[in-house]
């Protein structure tokens, strides 16, 4: 037990940007835009957060974090406008204008960090989000020590985004809207429903969660910028979608379980029966697990149809 | 034939833009783009028309032996596109058969040349089993190969880590120096050029290009593999093996993936290295392939072109540009490949406009007889 009370913190602390960036997979994928570029957007998120933070922190102290992350979302969102603009109003390759994106991204957000800092990585940080116990709820037997003790307050903002994203995507016009723009857009353009514009918001709320988790993710987890700042958890978060269904509440629990698979490698050797795996077995699981879940779905139509497919209006 | 000519066109604008974002950055960051060409010359020549010194060949074989790998795995990402498939796995397939290669060369005693043979050949054969994976599930269940392909890659990433750790002799970054009977290192190569790590890889490359260019283009194979990639429920109609065409597919691309990365491990470093993140190859193989309009010369050029941006990037740096200005260069002409739809509305605009200008009464004519 006292090895789960030190384990949940760390893994909500993992948690939370995959779950936050599969969120926002999750507004582009229904509105059909495959976005891959994820780990990109995550990554320039980061940088952004990160530098907005190293100014801020002198004069700002506690709040810099706060506000970084906010403008990583912003940045993130500038970046994913690139892929919105090629890959709805160009028509490209969903995969390969996001390919490129990705690969944009360590380029440029290398490079800045040369101009600004006259180096490959920002300063450390001096304020960062550090774990706090929530008054009263701490209190709780079993349940306040496993997830009120010693958490990173970013983890509760997860939480409100993804019930806040339930409420958008399933209980809202605008959320059926965008659902239908990915599951049949001919038919959503016949019923007056501007297809263009609902991806784009697809698209652009999927920046800004990305963003948002990348300059999480190196505010909470890291002491300064660098090019490895996010190491895949674009992707992983690409795969907890596929994991949680599409679904805000699959991606919630997704993200957990992947989060706790990552932190197990780190507490591996003090559990009997999985101490001998080695600790790439636990790095692994993550996509392991995805291409199995996907395989038990591939019978069933679980994602959006229409995600990843060019919008031509003629088409039958 | 215009489709290849417009391709070649789009190629080259795409090309001309990227090298123009990158000045423009350059100039917005108050860096001098000067020594950009200067280093695209130092890093094929060794000719620094700024600090004087002259030709050096070592740069040439250092050169083309950045590009090896990427033309590889270039091929390897044009011949599942030319199927209508995309290969984002190169990056897995390539460590998978650098480990495979690895893992013979220390493992299994055997005299010189053939141990080599053999490492190459099984390494090759780990990347195709790895491509094996996304093309099987694509043809059974009909799951997109791209999520598979990027599973596979950090799938293939820790598990080559894994093994190669536990290697005889193995520390947690690299495994020991491999037998000289196992390695592609060529004295020869390297003493005609200078001394650069050039090695016999570059035979089993313009072999592999061959290879590619043969299949694709000259065997009724190919003919039925590019069917399925115009239109798999036609080719299916038709009569081919569709499904069998999609696995033998991806598994070439895996193969080529994984001799690039036999030919990294055995070539250029000699040894089996731990990564903590992937270095990239995959993705500047589809970088490659989608500049070099997936055909056979085509990727050997774009190889080139990439290769050489990615061997300029310590000299940018020693000449005070930051060195990532290469890869904005190339991942922009990515981007301006993607967009290729706009290039082809402004292309198409201007050449309206050109000949309104030439010839404005006829097209005027024209158009008020295909009103009337």
């Amino acid at each position: 037990m006292d090895l789960l009370y030190q384990m949940t913190p760390l893994a909500l602390g993992v948690a939370t940007p995959i779950i936050i960036c599969s969120l926002g997979g999750l507004f582009s994928e229904r509105s059909g835009v495959v976005n891959i570029a994820l780990e990109g957007i995550m990554l320039v998120g980061a940088f952004a957060g990160a530098t907005t933070n190293v100014f801020l922190q002198g004069s700002m102290g506690n709040a810099a974090p706060w506000i970084s992350i906010i403008i990583g979302g912003i940045i993130g969102l500038l970046f994913s406008l690139i892929h919105a603009f090629a890959s709805i109003h160009l028509k490209a390759d969903q995969t390969i204008s996001g390919t490129a994106l990705n690969m944009l991204s360590t380029g440029l957000t290398v490079y800045l960090c040369q101009i600004l800092f006259q180096a490959q990585r920002s300063p450390n940080f001096t304020a960062s989000f550090s774990r706090v116990n929530v008054p009263l709820l701490c209190n709780i037997p079993i349940i306040g020590k496993l997830f009120f003790t010693n958490v990173y307050p970013t983890f509760y903002l997860g939480l409100a985004l993804v019930v806040l994203t339930w409420f958008v995507v399933f209980k809202t016009k605008f959320g059926l809207h965008l659902r239908s723009c990915g599951e049949y857009p001919q038919a959503s353009a016949s019923m007056g429903i501007d297809v263009i514009k609902m991806r784009y918001i697809g698209v652009l709320i999927s920046g800004f969660l990305g963003g948002l988790a990348g300059a999480i993710m190196v505010l909470s987890m890291e002491i300064q910028f660098t090019v490895f700042a996010i190491h895949g958890v674009g992707f992983i978060a690409m795969a907890c979608l596929i994991f949680g269904k599409w679904k805000p509440f699959g991606c919630l629990g997704a993200g957990l379980f992947f989060g706790f698979s990552q932190v197990l490698s780190l507490f591996s050797s003090q559990i009997p029966i999985i101490g001998g795996f080695p600790s790439e077995f636990f790095y692994a699981i993550p996509y392991l697990l995805t291409i199995i879940a996907l395989i038990l779905f591939a019978r069933k139509s679980v994602g959006p149809k229409a995600s990843g497919e060019i919008y031509d209006s003629g088409k039958r | 034939m215009t489709k290849h000519k417009d391709s070649l066109k789009i190629s080259l604008i795409a090309i001309l833009c990227g090298i123009l974002l990158g000045v423009v950055i350059l100039l917005l960051s108050q860096e001098n783009p000067i020594a950009l060409f200067n280093t695209l010359l130092k890093g094929i020549t060794g000719i620094d028309l700024m600090g004087g010194t002259g030709l050096n060949l070592r740069y040439f074989g250092e050169f083309l032996l950045t590009s090896m790998p990427i033309i590889l795995t270039g091929l390897s990402v044009g011949f599942a596109y030319r199927t209508g498939l995309f290969n984002i796995g190169a990056e897995g397939q390539l460590m998978v058969g650098a480990m495979a290669a690895i893992f013979v060369a220390i493992m299994v005693p055997l005299p010189p040349v053939i141990h080599a043979i053999a490492c190459v050949i099984v390494g090759t054969l780990a990347g195709a089993l790895w491509g094996f994976v996304p093309g099987f599930l694509k043809s059974r269940f009909n799951i997109h190969e791209v999520v598979i392909c990027i599973m596979m890659n950090y799938i293939g990433m820790y598990f080559s880590n894994w093994v190669l750790r536990g290697l005889p002799g193995s520390t947690d970054s690299k495994t020991v120096i491999i037998d000289s009977g196992a390695s592609l290192s060529s004295d020869l190569l390297s003493s005609l050029t200078n001394h650069s790590r050039l090695n016999w890889g570059i035979l089993l490359v313009i072999l592999a290009v061959f290879v590619y260019w043969f299949i694709i283009e000259k065997t009724s194979f190919g003919y039925s593999l590019r069917a399925t990639g115009f239109n798999r429920d036609g080719a299916q109609y038709a009569g081919m093996k569709v499904n069998r065409n999609i696995i033998a597919s991806m598994m070439i691309a895996g193969a080529l993936a994984g001799l690039a990365g036999s030919i990294v491990a055995l070539g250029t470093f000699n040894m089996g290295r731990v990564l903590t993140a992937f270095e990239n190859y995959g993705f500047d193989g589809i970088a490659v392939a989608l500049t070099g309009a997936c055909n056979a010369i085509g990727i050997v050029l774009a190889g080139l072109l990439f290769g050489l941006l990615k061997v300029i990037q310590p000299l940018l740096q020693a000449s005070g540009v930051p060195k990532e200005i290469g890869e904005i260069i190339s991942s922009s002409i990515v981007l301006f490949v993607a967009m290729q739809y706009g290039i082809q509305i402004i292309m198409g605009w201007l050449a309206k406009r050109r000949l309104e200008k030439k010839q404005p009464a006829v097209i005027d004519a024209n158009q008020n007889g295909g009103e009337s």
